[in-house]
């Protein structure tokens, strides 16, 4: 008996020390691998789940991003690693991510790329006083800290847009929605929509919403559309359900336009879906893979080339452009690897304000201290399985 | 004629909840435990008919055949390898058990088959049915769900009534040791209950994803609690009230869509439940037994 206790207080103290052993390993992180001094950038998103297609677009983006500056002989001299954890897009999820991140070495981070888990995420950072920029979170709480930033145009932004859009180019005067009322990205876009809406004089006949715990039957919804009288129905939700929904539609014989926002981006690379029920949708999206500009092109050929066409969407653009806008601000701010995380924050906060980027989702980009870049959605439409620029 | 359309397509997806909630209920009726795994039999029954159909290319009814086919043998395996040692076992053991199955199998479907949602290519090709000039649109998936539904139900309940089989479940579900000692195969009986049940599941599955073209390794663990819910509804080991209430959750479920909220329509849902409950402990349909002392 008194043996299998001292067995037992043997087995505790290694443990602590092997905790302590883990702990110092850590604290030792802007070091050198290889005799390299590097600086490690991180970041979760959804790699797996209904939403995989974005994470997976983020994570090739910015690894290719890295790769090239880092061939490119790093900033300042300083390599980039970069690394993203699945999420899931959920929050609890978010929050073991950053934790992880941090335990790995983490002195800069892309944030998440779904809204909700950039809430949490952010929220982890700002306490941290860690930098954040992320490529896609579009809600507004997203970047609530002073030390978050975004590269995407955010979910106000959105709506109002689509309502602008919609009423300036006289697409439709009675629009219905259908949103995800459980999803913060899905109803912030919806009820800056409904305001601008009656602002535009575009008349919002009924507004159908679902649940995540609901989101494979729409015929209820799809049936009050179709009663509603409406012309267009605008759809500021992900990929997935608008596929169900598009599917639904047709099922029920509704003859109506679509609407979408940078959620639908991603409907034309889903595994068999039948892209002619796509044909005709409009979505706003700040990347069309067919622009030619010399950014674009360039950003299209070597993506496809290393990862192929199947997740060359918005996000993916995003992210690679993220890595070059944080580039371009720790060149700014004059980022050194011995700098903790804290005080590249601070420095970084002010460059983010004073630079102005180019990148594959715009020219002249800048930012406001509250984190929102200067950048205006464009409208595409589907057409023959591809888009094309309104 | 709002009103048509919310019922019809209540009725249809009830009926595919009242396919799931057979298998629910005829293996709670005979082996007594809740088969969690159930719904993601489902899922199963979908990725084999994607992958036949779709990705092989092959005809539809070989996609069906072939999907009943490897969810019977799933079903099976699964009764065989992960319930059959525990028959002796608490209940609880054995909940814990068919819930590790069902994550078993939603993340064999992960690594499988990849995270990203698959799109679905109907196996119904029958036109839609356009009545009072368009007004009330019934879509072919939703006539061939609910009459491939009516006709599993009729021949099941003739199968139970009429064949020996069917009768030797009726004998274990109501007593298993006295069956046994009349000569019953017990063992036999509930391979062949879980055989069925994983077929009604591949079927389900194959209406399901035609219906919601949308196809992901999760695709079977909503349906699947709600179709539990529905066996519960109508009184779980009873197959007439596995129907009855698969078709009533359907229908409660969509009216409430239609005229309440849409987004208060499972809260309404599990309240007409709870409700029932309360005056019905056992169900609609549910026998009540009384416990001898």
């Amino acid at each position: 008996m008194k043996m299998k206790k001292v067995i037992a207080a043997l087995l505790a103290l290694t443990m602590v020390a092997l905790c302590f052993a883990a702990c110092g390993s850590n604290s030792d992180t802007t070091g050198s691998t290889n005799g390299e001094v590097t600086l490690k950038i991180g970041g979760s998103g959804p790699l797996t789940g209904d939403y995989a297609q974005y994470g997976n677009g983020v994570k090739n983006g910015a690894q290719l991003a890295v790769d090239e500056i880092n061939a490119a002989g790093g900033v300042n001299g300083i390599k980039l690693e970069f690394d993203l954890q699945d999420d899931e897009g959920t929050q609890e999820k978010a929050v073991n991510a950053y934790n992880a991140l941090k335990d790995w070495g983490m002195k800069l981070s892309i944030g998440t790329v779904t809204s909700d888990a950039c809430i949490a995420f952010q929220g982890e950072a700002a306490r941290d006083n860690m930098f954040l920029l992320t490529p896609s979170a579009t809600a507004v709480e997203a970047i609530n800290g002073d030390n978050a930033f975004r590269v995407c145009f955010s979910d106000p932004n959105q709506g109002v847009a689509s309502a602008d859009y919609i009423a300036d180019n006289n697409v439709a005067k009675k629009v219905a929605i259908i949103y995800d009322s459980s999803n913060s990205y899905s109803s912030g876009i919806y009820e800056k929509f409904v305001s601008e809406a009656k602002v535009k004089g575009i008349e919002v006949v009924t507004a159908q919403s679902f649940t995540a715990d609901s989101n494979k039957d729409f015929t209820a919804q799809l049936q009050a559309v179709k009663s509603s009288g409406a012309e267009l129905l605008f759809l500021p939700i992900y990929y997935s359900e608008a596929s169900l929904i598009l599917n639904q539609a047709k099922m029920a014989a509704l003859e109506i336009k679509y609407f979408g926002c940078d959620g639908l981006d991603g409907l034309l690379t889903m595994a068999n879906f039948d892209k002619s029920l796509a044909e005709g949708v409009m979505l706003l999206t700040p990347f069309a893979a067919n622009a030619t500009d010399e950014y674009t092109v360039n950003f299209v050929k070597k993506y496809t080339e290393k990862y192929g066409a199947d997740t060359m969407n918005q996000f993916a653009a995003d992210a690679y452009d993220a890595i070059y806008i944080i580039k371009a601000a720790m060149e700014k701010a004059g980022i050194t690897a011995d700098m903790s995380s804290s005080d590249i924050c601070d420095a970084m906060k002010t460059a983010m304000t004073q630079i102005t980027v180019d990148g594959v989702t715009g020219t002249g980009i800048h930012w406001s201290a509250d984190g929102e870049p200067s950048k205006a959605p464009k409208a595409v439409v589907i057409k023959d399985g591809a888009y094309q620029a309104l | 004629m709002d009103f048509l359309s919310y019922l019809v397509s209540g009725i249809s997806l009830g009926s595919i909840y009242a396919l799931i909630a057979l298998g629910y209920t005829m293996v709670y009726g005979i082996a007594k435990m809740l088969n969690f795994a159930h719904g993601d039999i489902i899922m199963v029954g979908g990725y084999v008919i994607f992958t036949l159909c779709t990705t092989m290319g092959m005809p539809t009814p070989v996609g069906i055949i072939g999907s009943v086919l490897v969810c019977t043998i799933l079903g099976v395996v699964i009764e065989r390898v992960a319930y059959k040692p525990l028959r002796k076992a608490t209940s609880l053991a054995v909940l814990i058990t068919a819930i590790g199955v069902s994550y078993f199998l939603q993340n064999a479907a992960l690594l499988i088959f990849g995270s990203g949602t698959k799109s679905f290519t109907s196996v119904v090709s029958i036109p839609a049915l356009h009545l009072f000039d368009g007004a009330l649109v019934i879509s072919g998936e939703t006539i061939v769900t609910i009459i491939v539904s009516v006709i599993i139900m009729v021949v099941l309940s003739l199968f139970i009534n009429k064949t020996k089989p069917g009768r030797a479940m009726l004998a274990v579900s109501e007593d298993r040791g006295a069956a046994q000692l009349m000569g019953v195969n017990v063992n036999g009986t509930i391979t062949l209950t879980f055989a069925i049940g994983s077929a009604l599941a591949a079927i389900a599955g194959a209406l399901l994803c035609s219906a919601y073209p949308a196809l992901s390794p999760t695709t079977g663990a909503m349906p699947g609690i709600k179709a539990f819910t529905a066996a519960v509804f109508g009184g779980i080991g009873s197959i007439p009230g596995a129907m009855i209430g698969g078709i009533l959750l359907g229908v409660i479920e969509n009216l409430s869509k239609g005229y309440i909220s849409t987004q208060l329509s499972d809260t309404i849902v599990f309240c007409v439940l709870i409700i029932v409950l309360l005056v019905k402990p056992t169900g609609l349909f549910g026998k009540k037994i009384d416990e001898k002392v």
